[in-house]
């Protein structure tokens, strides 16, 4: 009887629902009108805002240092004149040799930093795969991810002697163990939900990993890279620092290191300013963009960014 | 002890309680009296042809050995029918709809969807957020080997039919909750199943939108004649899109009761049909309730 009824009741459903069809829909565009916030687009105001309090601060420094100098605080072999210095760099850049020194040691850094990210990205997998291997390693690479890589500059040495693979194996050593971390926390903030829309919708395990998991674990990823490059030119620096050879080239830290041989304060000073332009700039060129981009995609940043 | 053994007995289809509440229902109004009170169905009633879908004795533990969560439920979706699941917490509705969408196994019993793999809609719109709106909804074309090409345009009539129509680039997180649901309901279509099981879809929205929603998946509903398995705490809501209503207890989760809502479509939430029959499920819901006190 009631089986009846209700199949009477589904034939002519349909009609009885196009009649109020305008209504619903004029209702809905009124709700989504209100609800959606109207963007902010950052104007330039906002980049300049953020960008003068950096800017002022570093001529405050200047300044203090200038003012140091002048005091005669110090003999200038300690402390140079930011003129010194500044003479030093455009001197480097004049004759050229600025490009071979940068070009020695970010060549190396990146080189490095690309291979520790395949390293670091492979076995990441691999221990996320794994609830034993990753209970296993897990701790360990913690562990190594706060050893200062300088330590394993000896061991490398010795390993590998004074050539351009010891350094590199210095460089994977520091950066390895981040980027392993970044993307296993990447892979755990994953949230359930989203591999379960993936089965829902009927996605193929290889599917599911390139569509749905990678793409969640980006952000966590990302950080975890931009931590690995920080590692990676550390790791770079110390190792440029303390192997000196001639068939290694003159990079940073050996162009830091034969300053320091010389008692030259403002080659020291300029070392020391290079860099850190080199680990700012990379930053700023290529990881906060990216960063930005990612979390701006999802919504997870303020209109600040 | 003794109330125990009872609700087994109702569950098991040979309870006297349904007669009871026939006689509550008739007679208080003309729209109440077409409303029966047709209890619990025996298992397997129904010509094997004609399901949606088909549960079978299926009991469900989390753990093996566990207290399970569902017992013994049977039941049967017919194709096109709207079907509500109401229950407490912890009845194991949202189980339910997890096995029949196949992301859990039954420990015991059959789960059998004809059709294949059914569409499902979460309580939390589970779109990706680093995909636009139409990006969402062509990932569900995606994974049914929807050339690249058509993807697009099938995505855009897909959203143009949830009344979004030129939103499709829009990120997730520009969205309000309402817009969210329906491009999630969008996805679901996307999945052109016959079955769509949705999980408390609308419990997080307001009361506005939340009708909008209602009137938007009945429309829907009713073009696409799909099977609807929705599963709700909110017995307005269920009476409201239902064609038929199952009570179902807790711990363990078993189907006690179930009413057939012949209620004049279209309806709405404060109808006054919907509003009787409302209050008398809701009474069997809270008795169902109490019963866990004592």
């Amino acid at each position: 009887m009631a089986a009846e009824a209700q199949v009477r009741s589904s034939g002519d459903r349909t009609e009885d629902h196009t009649g109020d069809r305008t209504g619903t829909r004029a209702l809905e565009a009124g709700l989504d009108a209100l609800e959606t916030a109207a963007p902010r687009a950052p104007g330039a105001r906002a980049t300049a805002r953020s960008l003068l309090p950096p800017v002022v601060v570093l001529l405050g420094l200047l300044a203090v240092w200038q003012v140091a100098v002048s005091l005669e605080l110090k003999p200038r072999y300690i402390l140079p004149a930011p003129t010194e210095v500044a003479g030093t760099v455009a001197e480097l850049v004049t004759t050229g040799r600025v490009w071979d020194i940068l070009w020695t040691s970010v060549s190396r850094g990146v080189l490095g930093f690309v291979v520790a990210v395949l390293v670091g990205t492979v076995l990441g997998i691999v221990l996320s795969r794994s609830r034993l291997l990753r209970a296993g390693f897990g701790p360990l690479i913690s562990g190594l991810q706060s050893l200062p890589s300088v330590a394993w500059v000896p061991a490398a040495i010795i390993w590998f002697g004074l050539t351009d693979d010891a350094i590199y194996a210095v460089i994977l050593l520091g950066a390895v163990p981040s980027v392993i971390n970044g993307l296993l926390s990447g892979l755990d903030q994953v949230p359930p939900l989203f591999d379960k829309v993936g089965r829902v919708l009927g996605l193929s395990a290889p599917d599911r990993v390139r569509h749905v998991l990678l793409p969640a674990a980006l952000p966590g990823y990302l950080a975890g890279l931009k931590q690995g490059w920080a590692f990676s030119w550390r790791s770079l620096m110390a190792a440029e620092l303390i192997a000196a050879s001639p068939q290694l080239g003159i990079g940073l830290g050996q162009y830091l290191d034969q300053a320091r041989q010389l008692h030259q304060m403002d080659g020291v000073f300029v070392g020391i300013l290079l860099i850190l332009l080199v680990g700012v700039a990379v930053d700023l060129l290529v990881f906060s963009p990216l960063e930005r981009r990612v979390l701006h995609q999802r919504g997870l940043t303020g209109t600040k960014g | 002890m003794s109330t125990s053994s009872a609700t087994a007995a109702v569950a098991a289809g040979t309870g006297t309680g349904s007669t009871g509440s026939t006689g509550t229902s008739t007679g208080t109004s003309t729209t109440t009296s077409t409303t029966t009170s047709t209890g619990p169905r025996a298992p397997g009633s129904r010509p094997a042809d004609d399901a949606a879908l088909r549960l079978t004795g299926v009991t469900h533990a989390f753990t093996p050995g566990a207290a399970p969560v569902l017992d013994g439920v049977d039941l049967t979706v017919r194709p096109g029918e709207f079907v509500c699941l109401l229950g407490a917490s912890g009845c194991g509705k949202s189980t339910l709809l997890q096995l029949v969408a196949g992301l859990e196994t039954p420990t015991a019993g059959r789960v059998e969807v004809p059709a294949g793999r059914p569409s499902l809609m979460f309580q939390d719109s589970a779109l990706l957020p680093w995909l636009t709106a139409s990006a969402n909804v062509e990932l569900a074309l995606r994974a049914r080997k929807v050339p690249r090409a058509e993807r697009r345009t099938r995505a855009a009539e897909l959203l143009e039919r949830v009344n979004l129509g030129g939103q499709g680039a829009k990120r997730v997180h520009e969205l309000s909750g309402g817009m969210r649901q329906r491009v999630a309901l969008a996805r679901a279509l996307a999945q052109d199943s016959p079955v769509l099981l949705m999980d408390e879809p609308f419990a997080a929205l307001d009361a506005i939108t939340r009708d909008v929603l209602h009137e938007e998946l009945t429309r829907v509903w009713a073009e696409q004649r799909l099977a609807v398995v929705f599963v709700t705490h909110n017995v307005r809501e269920a009476v409201r899109l239902g064609q038929r209503v199952l009570l179902m207890s807790s711990r363990p989760g078993r189907i006690i009761r179930e009413w057939a809502v012949d209620l004049p479509q279209p309806r709405r939430i404060e109808s006054p049909g919907v509003a009787q029959l409302a209050v008398e499920i809701t009474e069997h819901l809270r008795g169902e309730i109490s019963r866990h006190g004592r």
